[in-house]
């Protein structure tokens, strides 16, 4: 069936902001599905607040959108675009459920939209839990059995029929809470009547509990012609109880029997025709008893998903890409097979390699979280890494995931281990946390039995097996001797996945004695390629792995190679805005004629796309690897500063000659304090003062002589991992204490003379500023944008919302920024990306705001803070804010193109050289949070970044722009109602201000004795003053909060500890759904927002409709 | 955990390439040979090992880890394996599964198969894309031992393999309404189960004549699977042209291309054929696609074959799937719909060829 005629226009919806279990996978999906649609001839509309995507480039669609996510915003650009479909299928659970609101608003309906994908019907059949079990029954499949009681006998009754262990849930209770699981008659007593009080309607389900079964998935597709087909099997290494974004996971299955899995794969072609998904992909998740291989149906998304991502990446089949051309119309006998160019895509991959799934967390940057995981996901990125075995695979994974670990233990980081006794070990192991695998071999090669540890762990006795051979690997290498080892004994090793780092720790030697020992007994990596059909027919895609094998199948190239190294594992402070700057690059250098070669690990990206670069090599991160793909390409050049922190780390591995851009010696010198120091001095740029600290003692003597506050961080990491402002002798103790042994950071390797401690004056009151620039081999510099935080310094630049042009800030002073970071990209002889951040002091006394440019700084309140040449988290802000493509102007510069000839191609625009175009528009950047995750964890900003991910809103005016960048963060202003404040003293001045607007408005105030006192005195009437936590009269905020008194809560910690006197306030917002304020300048931001947002409208205009503005500006 | 030190083992192909790895399966295989070829199933290793139609040929596994579930009483496609061994990347130490009732490794000691874990099959695989499936041999003898032996191994072309494997004498199985006779050329236990789902079976040697068979008065006659060049399996054709016609037929790889001969069609030996439980098929009538088990070297040449329709062609590469007699109740199919192992999207054509009869016996 061919493509259908009757649709022109589509609009696609995006994911929004990266958050937990929800991140760039979806831009992964909307991008290629974008590209496929329009390639097909219809007329492409997104929407999607992301700036950090690939899918909101300008160029992907015909019309983009970033704007907030929300159904009336939708609703308003469906009015404007007249789209004749939406697909919904592309975009996460955000885009469908977008979806249903838009069909149960009417707006499809009224405006003759057809959803496309996946009806309405089968929406609610697959996303209801109730309306889904019982369509699995009607067609015969088992799923978990259950009952539902609203007395103690019925529950009895029910328990028996469903038969223990069981799950009680009460009914009508949000979150889970008060759910409990009952092993025994006696448990089950206490669970269920719990489980009946807590229900405000008495009422529990009772469900039978599948916690250990083993958890598989299918990725299955199907078009509408009814042909279906499963592109992946996924096996979960982790037994069901851990949420499968939490699991590590396998593909393809591994212990299941062929009359198993085709009864699988037959029942999930069911659930796709009994849910009505008539067109698309599709996962179905079910669990199997061990015991008595009873399979049951757990869940299904009739969309493209994370495991979508996976499968694809699995397989080299593009799941988007079809379903995009499947919704359309097209069948899949009709789309050809992009990997062999000679088969259908109606067929099914064979894999002849193993895939593992290893999830990536950021417990260390939620310090009062448990680690323990569980049915809610709480990791932040994941790696894929494949080997021909299972345990070559794991070991690549492991070392992927860039925590200091070398592979499956065999590194220095196994210790951890040696002081638990054998039962603790096992204890430890029985809770699922990220240590439970190398706990898991850790029990091995202490012997303890296979059988004891899946009974422990449940873990699957083949997967266990499988780590027990690295044990007994292991071993047999310890009592090796390097230079006895033979070609048979390397290659076994080898083949186990064994990296040269991990042999080096076991005898003790370095890693390049061990490869050059390794070499000369003549074993070498061999690179497979991922084809789809497991060598059965040729591939003509470039997608490698490397495996230690007989052959290799690396073809010679024709044109002069650009190896791009890539971010790896999404985490909190690297994350998709570095993949972002790496696929520019690449889009960049092909089109200049260059082939360009990916090497990443994030089965998550754009950038891990087969045919984003010309080829792909799917390897970890680590020197060694890195080095094998050196050595297979022979590159001219390496690009190691788009990628983050990441790609930085190898470049002193490389020989210099190969680094394109700022060598590495400049990259160094910006890190290096001394340096850096002289560098300013020199330039007679003014710093905070501060130094260098290697121990407790030269700490505490820095801050002597600077004076507190000071600021504490690491060098060499990103995201502000362990950063701390003190005020004191005692928390700069625990701060550095934290970076050596005891804390986590520690664990990493803890300070040394090569990684000093940094201890800067910190600048209280002060407006933080970002700038990333461009600067060529000729010396030219392009400022890319000056953004101006809203957040004060001392708010991680990461957690700050930001705005483009700056709102507040003289032109003086912002010609000053510009001159400084010209003169300090000259200093470190940049070539490529620059990104310097600035504080800029302000007068406590004066005024501050968004509202008018405010001259209250001069030239001499700038202060540098750091410079980094490379790229920022804010690049993809900056070229969706300003049109100018900065990673793809930077990674040209890198191979040697002039500004100027580059504003020939028109790549740049011939505006005023080197300044930044001047908008009639504001775009803001705010970040997301993911403290609904880590409910024990407090939710004010500090100097470590703890956001998961970033929108972006353009609008006329500051204060629009940034009520649409909350409403796009998940943060509805509310247009009345009560407003309560409770403010640090060193933001009353900011309260007072946004108080009176929020007075002006019509809000009612509430506020703490404190701040209403203070309030009062500036002449604004508060309507209910708030008792204290532990006042015996009145009611405290807690109780309005739950009453569901308040509309707006704004707290800023006054304590600086983590259970500090506003969190309990806090998380009761949190829990309430309210919209949460913990800063002045939020507040003051928030109010002029609202201001604007009552006189004027907020505006609905594509990204294109801005730029072309900025360029007739021009 | 002290495992046996493995013993090093090779593959030689007749070509001369060298391919290293370990003993494993039966114990003290020197020297075995056999035409090699491979199959890309990621599960069923016990139902490819146990397929009577891999008579003649060492099987390579394209997917590195086999044995993980291990072996049980009910995958076995036949009382026992007549492949002449098995070629993997990884062989399982331990399987786990709970329908296991033993080792992969132990299931080849017990039928006394050899193979050889280890292998680059990626590289063996590409080889035998390239040049074509070829005779090789395995063992621990010595490479000039092996290479002698894959050059004097005479592969699957005029050998009557059909003759190692079918029933000596007609036995009964099944329990169905309708009375089946069926040829075995190598029959696969899973066909016999469909079969038994909708028959009485009688399962006849391959040499059986059509008298014979049409004196057991049956609904209808299935050809089975089998191994090795269709060509050389004149009894069976003979007897077709006996049954076209009379009863309805229905035939199965071999026994497809058989009803293809039978009919004055051609056969051909493919380079390295189909193996594998992924074949994207195509019902020409009704346009829908079927993920087909697949496992031969020869096909019938499209066009080939008179008075037939071609009802199913393959996606990948054209090959021509199924047929059905033009005037008559009789069709076959090149692929498995019956799976064992592979998916069940064509199992369909076992309650086709029940209606066939069913409708053969309401006009009779």
């Amino acid at each position: 069936m061919p493509r259908r005629d009757d649709i022109e226009s589509i609009l696609i919806i995006g994911s929004g902001p990266i958050v937990i279990g929800q991140a760039c996978e979806f831009d992964y999906s909307g991008t290629q599905a974008c590209r496929v649609l329009r390639a097909e001839g219809y007329r492409v509309i997104l929407a999607n607040s992301n700036p950090a995507t690939i899918m909101t480039d300008p160029e992907v669609a015909d019309a983009t959108y970033v704007e907030p996510l929300d159904a009336a915003v939708l609703a308003r650009i469906i009015e404007r675009e007249r789209p004749d479909a939406v697909l919904p299928t592309l975009g996460g659970q955000t885009g469908l459920n977008l979806a249903m609101e838009l069909v149960a608003d009417g707006v499809l309906e009224a405006n003759g939209v057809e959803l496309i994908g996946a009806d309405a019907t089968a929406i609610a059949t697959a996303e209801d839990r109730q309306l889904f079990k019982q369509a699995m029954i009607e067609i015969g499949l088992d799923v978990p059995r259950s009952g539902i009681a609203r007395d103690m006998d019925t529950a009895r009754e029910a328990m028996r029929r469903v038969g223990l262990p069981v799950i009680v849930r009460p009914a009508y209770i949000l979150g889970g809470r008060g759910a409990g699981i009952a092993a025994t008659a006696e448990e089950f007593e206490s669970v269920a009547a719990f489980g009946l009080e807590a229900s405000p309607i008495s009422e529990i389900l009772i469900e039978e509990s599948i916690v250990g079964w083993k958890e598989f998935e299918l990725e299955v597709m199907r078009d509408r012609a009814d042909n279906c087909v499963v592109v992946c099997s996924i096996e979960n290494l982790d037994p069901m109880g851990v949420h499968t974004g939490d699991s590590i996971t396998v593909a393809p299955t591994q212990t299941l029997s062929d009359p198993e899995y085709q009864r699988m794969r037959n029942a999930a072609f069911a659930v796709l025709r009994r849910v009505g998904v008539e067109t698309g992909g599709s996962n179905v998740q079910f669990a199997v008893d061990p015991a008595t291989g009873r399979q049951v149906v757990i869940e299904m998304n009739p969309r493209v998903s994370r495991s979508s991502a996976l499968a694809s990446k699995a397989t080299g089949f593009p799941i988007a890409k079809i379903a995009a051309r499947l919704a359309v119309g097209y069948t899949l006998d009709e789309i050809p097979n992009d990997i062999t160019e000679v088969t259908p895509a109606s067929f099914e991959p064979t894999l002849d390699y193993v895939v593992t799934k290893i999830p990536r967390w950021a417990f260390e940057k939620f310090q009062a979280a448990s680690t323990e995981l569980g049915t809610s996901m709480q990791s932040v990125g994941e790696v894929m890494a494949i080997g021909r075995t299972f345990c070559e695979s794991l070991q690549k994974g492991l070392r992927s995931l860039e925590q200091g670990r070398l592979g499956l233990n065999a590194d220095p980081a196994e210790t951890a281990y040696d002081r638990l006794g054998d039962a603790e070990l096992m204890a430890a192991a029985a809770v699922p946390t990220p240590e439970r695998i190398f706990q898991l071999e850790a029990l091995l090669r202490r012997g303890e039995p296979v059988e004891a540890v899946h009974a422990a762990t449940g873990v699957d006795r083949w997967f266990l097996d499988q780590i027990a051979r690295i044990c007994t690997e292991r071993k047999a290498l310890e009592a090796a001797e390097p230079t006895a080892m033979n070609r048979a004994g390397w290659r076994r090793a080898k083949r186990l996945g064994f990296s040269d780092a991990q042999l080096a720790y076991l005898w003790d030697t370095s890693p390049s004695d061990v490869r050059a020992a390794r070499e000369s007994a003549g074993v070498l990596p061999t690179f497979k390629t991922v084809d789809t059909c497991a060598a059965e027919f040729e591939a003509t895609t470039p997608y490698h792995y490397s495996t230690y094998e007989d052959t290799d199948e690396i073809r010679p190239a024709t044109k002069p190679r650009v190896l791009i190294f890539g971010s790896g594992p999404n985490r909190i402070g690297q994350g998709i805005e570095f993949d972002y700057c790496c696929v520019h690059a690449g889009q960049a250098l092909r089109a200049a004629g260059y082939e360009t070669v990916m090497v990443n690990c994030n089965p998550e990206t754009v950038s891990t796309d087969y045919d984003t670069n010309d080829r792909l090599y799917f390897e970890p991160l680590t020197p060694e690897d890195v080095a094998n793909v050196i050595a297979a390409e022979d590159p001219v050049g390496v690009i190691v500063s788009l990628g983050g922190q990441t790609p930085l780390a190898l470049a002193g591995q490389l020989p210099p000659e190969l680094v394109l851009g700022t060598p590495p010696a400049s990259i160094e010198a910006a890190e290096d304090r001394e340096h850096w120091n002289a560098l300013c001095t020199r330039l007679g740029i003014p710093q905070p003062p501060g130094g260098a600290a290697t121990s407790h003692a030269e700490a505490l003597a820095v801050a002597d002589r600077v004076g507190y506050p000071v600021l504490v961080r690491p060098s060499y990491v990103l995201g502000g991992r362990a950063m701390a402002i003190v005020y004191d002798e005692d928390q700069l103790a625990a701060a550095i204490d934290e970076l050596t042994d005891l804390g986590s950071l520690g664990r990493e390797g803890g300070p040394a003379s090569e990684r000093p401690v940094l201890v800067d004056r910190f600048l209280e009151d002060a407006t933080e500023v970002d700038v990333d620039a461009v600067r060529d081999r000729t010396g030219e510099v392009q400022i890319g944008a000056v953004m101006e935080h809203v957040e004060e310094a001392g708010v991680h630049s990461g957690d700050s919302a930001c705005t483009i042009p700056p709102t507040t800030l003289s032109d003086e002073v912002v010609a000053a920024i510009c001159e400084h970071t010209r003169r300090i990209a000259a200093a470190l002889d940049v070539t490529g990306l620059l990104n310097v951040q600035f504080a800029v002091r302000r007068d406590p006394g004066s005024p501050l705001g968004m509202a008018t440019r405010w001259g209250g700084s001069g030239v001499d309140d700038v202060f540098v803070i750091e410079a980094n040449p490379r790229a920022s988290r804010t690049v993809p802000f900056v070229a969706k804010a300003t049109g100018v493509p900065l990673a793809m102007v930077a990674a040209r510069v890198m191979v040697g193109s002039t500004l100027a000839e580059l504003r020939d191609e028109g790549m740049l625009p011939a505006a005023p050289a080197g300044l930044p175009q001047v908008s009639d528009y504001v775009a803001v950047k705010e970040v997301v949070l993911p403290f609904n995750r880590f409910p024990d964890a407090d939710a004010v900003l500090g100097p470590e970044m703890r956001s998961t991910g970033e929108v972006m809103a353009l609008d006329a005016t500051p204060g629009l722009a940034f009520v649409k960048a909350q409403l796009a963060a998940g943060t509805r202003l509310p247009a009345e109602g009560t407003v309560f404040m409770s403010m640090a003293d060193r933001d009353k001045e900011a309260g007072l201000r946004a108080a009176r607007i929020f007075h002006r408005l019509g809000f009612r105030l509430a506020a703490t004795a404190g701040t209403a006192q203070f309030l009062h005195r500036g002449g604004v009437p508060v309507a209910v003053e708030v008792a204290k936590l532990g006042d015996y009269e009145g009611r405290h905020a807690v109780d309005l909060i739950e009453a569901g008194e308040i509309q707006l809560v704004i707290n800023s910690p006054r304590g600086r500890g983590p259970r500090a006197d506003g969190a309990h306030i806090r998380s009761a917002a949190g829990r309430a759904g309210l919209p949460l304020v913990t800063t002045g300048a939020a507040a003051l931001a928030a109010a002029y927002g609202l201001r604007d947002l009552h006189g004027l409208h907020p505006t609905v205009r594509s990204l294109q409709e801005y730029h072309r503005s900025l360029r007739g500006a021009a | 955990m002290t495992a046996p030190e493995p013993t090093p083992a090779l593959l030689v192909l007749c070509d001369g390439e060298v391919f290293e790895g370990e003993a494993m399966g039966a114990p003290g295989v020197e020297v075995a040979s056999g035409e090699v070829v491979f199959n890309t199933v990621m599960s069923g290793y016990q139902e490819v090992i146990s397929d009577p139609s891999y008579a003649g040929q060492i099987t390579t596994f394209t997917y590195p880890h086999i044995g993980n579930y291990g072996t049980n009483d009910a995958d076995s496609e036949a009382a026992r394996p007549h492949c002449r061994g098995v070629i993997v990347r990884d062989l399982a130490r331990r399987h786990s599964n709970w329908r296991a009732t033993g080792s992969l490794d132990d299931f080849l000691r017990r039928h006394g198969i050899g193979g050889i874990t280890g292998i680059d099959t990626r590289r063996l695989t590409r080889h035998i894309r390239d040049a074509g499936a070829m005779p090789g041999a395995f063992g621990t003898a010595d490479e000039a031992t092996l290479l002698a032996a894959a050059r004097a191994e005479p592969g699957t072309s005029g050998v009557d393999l059909v003759g190692e494997v079918t029933t000596a004498e007609p036995y009964l199985s099944g329990s169905g309404p309708r009375r089946v006779v069926a040829y075995d050329l190598g029959i696969k236990s899973t066909i016999l189960s469909c079969l038994g789902e909708l028959a009485t079976v009688t399962v006849v040697p391959a040499h059986t004549p059509a008298d014979e068979v049409l004196a057991r008065r049956p609904d209808g006659v299935f050809l089975s699977n089998g191994p090795g060049d269709p060509e050389l399996a004149g009894p069976a054709i003979e007897a077709l042209r006996g049954l076209v016609g009379t009863v309805p037929v229905f035939g199965i790889c071999l026994g497809h291309q058989l009803l293809a001969l039978a009919l004055g069609g051609r056969t051909f030996k493919m380079r390295f054929g189909h193996h594998g439980g992924n074949v994207p098929v195509r019902c020409t009538a009704s346009g829908r696609i079927e993920i087909t088990s697949q496992n031969h070297n020869f096909a019938v040449e499209a066009g080939s074959v008179p008075g037939v329709t071609e009802t199913h062609v393959c996606l990948n590469d054209s090959a021509l799937e199924g047929l059905s007699v033009d005037g008559a109740d009789a069709f076959g199919v090149q692929y498995h719909p019956e799976a064992g192992p592979g998916p069940h999207d064509a199992r369909h054509h076992f309650a086709a060829f029940a209606e066939m009869m069913d409708r053969r016996r309401a006009t009779a």
